[in-house]
């Protein structure tokens, strides 16, 4: 599909709103996907880390 | 490793094993998704035509399809995921079924945004009640519903068979949205795959929607396996190997 | 077994009548409800026959919904379901029992009070009737599928709003052809077809629904 240009390749025959608008959207929530996993396993870690550190202690004073 | 010294898959149906297999897995899938995704695009964009009735917006059909496609896949998977939890008792199988909700309800946003925007140019309106649209929306509640469940109840046993409980329910929708266009005359356009006659479009146009639907399920499948690592860490704290394991990150 | 319904049966009655207000609190949200459409929507009478089915529709799952709380809960709460759990009979048996009499009290009142708030809206007599029938097989479908809800999510924080998330979505096939069926009345194209499906839905529902609500009950109580 030989588009001609970039003018023609945004505009998508007049559609580009909307295909545009589907594409992006996409990308977007995706994106967004991948980063709330990312910071899920962050958060995760950094929790745990603490609690095993804070039980860790508990034990260090009760022994 | 099986008593016997055999190799068996059953090996994987403890979180402790199943964590690194998932670990090392991830990655690759991702990988596939992305090339997938970039070849189906490609395909969609410079190779396939443009079509005779609706010009360039038909081009939403990459990404429409395929989502619609997963919302409806992931909510099976996840149904059966769930059933073999309840069922068996194994906590993986509630651990990946609860994974796979958020990235199924992802997916079923994305069809009916990219539905609404599809619709608008081609039949002059956002949204129509017609059969497909509002058994799709269903299943986003579904999702909803599920999710929203397990986060409510705070034992997680419970919260994993009452989830299995309203998946399984809720499965009956699934043949619903499938069907919805044969049983009703529906705005939606009827099938154009299928399993028993050749298909009615454009040998590139179902390429690219094919490689874009592979594209999404190698995808899925990545964060999904990204996804349910959280879950198994978050879950099996108590135990050894993870605080190991957490040692070993930080 | 069927003395098991009864005696399930005759309990719930007994305790409602000593509840009345319970019982006739949905009821009267019921007719609230119905009657606000017209305030708000005006007036107009064309308008409001087309709305007809929708709102008092729409009320009735809304009605329903409500007086889930009542169904399970009470008796979770002062030990009965326990009992229920431990007893001789299938627990199917006894949630088909509470089924039925959540039915008599919130279902069976908006089947008898349809027709005078459907005068209100102006619908003509062959759409009343169709109204009332397919309230008759609707309703109970919306009890059956609203145990389910109320099963699964028995002594959840929050559960009020969450049996509404989780049972509305379920309830949507059912309110479309049972508005429909009057829609198609008042349209002259006949409702057979959806009230048949209505048929097919309560049939469906009573095989899954107590079974599903069993097997959530069990879940919630172990």
């Amino acid at each position: 599909m030989n588009w001609g240009s970039w003018q023609n390749f945004l505009a998508m025959g007049g559609y580009g709103l909307y295909v545009w608008g589907s594409y992006a959207v996409t990308l977007v929530v995706l994106v967004a996907e991948i980063v709330a996993l990312v910071t899920r396993r962050r958060g995760v870690i950094e929790r745990l880390a603490k609690y095993y550190a804070a039980r860790r202690r508990n034990d260090e004073t009760e022994a | 490793m099986s008593k016997s010294g055999r190799f068996s898959w059953y090996y994987f149906s403890s979180p402790q094993s199943f964590y690194p297999l998932a670990g090392a897995l991830q990655p690759w899938f991702a990988a596939l998704a992305a090339v997938l995704c970039a070849v189906g695009l490609y395909i969609g964009f410079f190779v396939a035509p443009t079509d005779a009735q609706q010009g360039e917006s038909y081009r939403i059909i990459f990404i429409h399809v395929p989502a619609a496609w997963m919302s409806m896949f992931l909510y099976l998977v996840m149904g059966f995921w769930s059933g073999v939890g309840l069922v068996l008792n194994t906590r993986l199988s509630s651990m990946v079924a609860t994974a796979l909700a958020p990235t199924g309800a992802l997916f079923t946003f994305i069809a009916l945004w990219t539905g609404a925007l599809w619709g608008k140019p081609t039949w002059g309106t956002w949204w129509v009640w017609d059969a497909r649209l509002t058994s799709e929306l269903i299943l986003l509640f579904l999702y909803i519903g599920f999710m929203a469940l397990q986060a409510a109840i705070d034992d997680q046993r419970r919260a994993d068979k009452a989830g299995a409980v309203l998946a399984l329910v809720g499965v009956i929708n699934i043949p619903i949205i499938y069907f919805s266009v044969q049983w009703w005359s529906t705005l939606h356009q009827g099938a154009s795959v299928s399993m028993k006659s050749a298909p009615t479009m454009a040998a590139t146009m179902l390429l690219g929607m094919l490689v874009m639907a592979l594209g999404f399920w190698m995808y899925s499948i990545a964060a999904t396996l990204a996804r349910v690592r959280c879950v198994i860490l978050e879950r099996e704290r108590h135990t050894d190997w993870v605080a190991a394991e957490i040692g070993g990150q930080t | 077994m069927i003395r098991a319904i009864g005696w399930v049966l005759r309990r719930d009655l007994l305790l409602a009548f000593r509840r009345r207000g319970d019982v006739v609190n949905a009821l009267v949200f019921f007719v609230i409800v119905v009657s606000l459409f017209p305030l708000g929507v005006g007036a107009e009478a064309n308008q409001l026959r087309n709305m007809a089915p929708g709102v008092l529709w729409v009320a009735a799952l809304l009605a329903c919904m409500l007086s889930l709380a009542r169904l399970f809960a009470p008796d979770h709460q002062d030990g009965t379901l326990e009992q229920m759990l431990l007893a001789g009979e299938p627990l199917v048996v006894l949630v088909m029992g509470k089924v039925i009499s959540h039915w008599l009290m919130s279902g069976l009142p908006l089947v008898l009070i349809a027709p005078l708030l459907g005068l209100q809206f102006d619908l003509p007599g062959d759409a009343l009737g169709v109204l009332c029938v397919s309230l008759l097989i609707g309703t109970p479908v919306l009890s059956l599928i609203g145990a389910v809800g109320a099963a699964l999510t028995l002594g959840v924080r929050g559960s009020g709003v969450l049996v509404a998330l989780l049972v509305l979505p379920l309830f949507v096939p059912v309110l479309i052809f049972g508005a429909g069926s009057v829609g198609a009345t008042a349209a002259g194209t006949g409702a057979e077809a959806h009230l048949l499906l209505l048929g097919g839905f309560l049939a469906l529902a009573l095989v899954l629904a107590p079974w599903a609500s069993a097997a959530a009950l069990r879940i919630a109580m172990e």
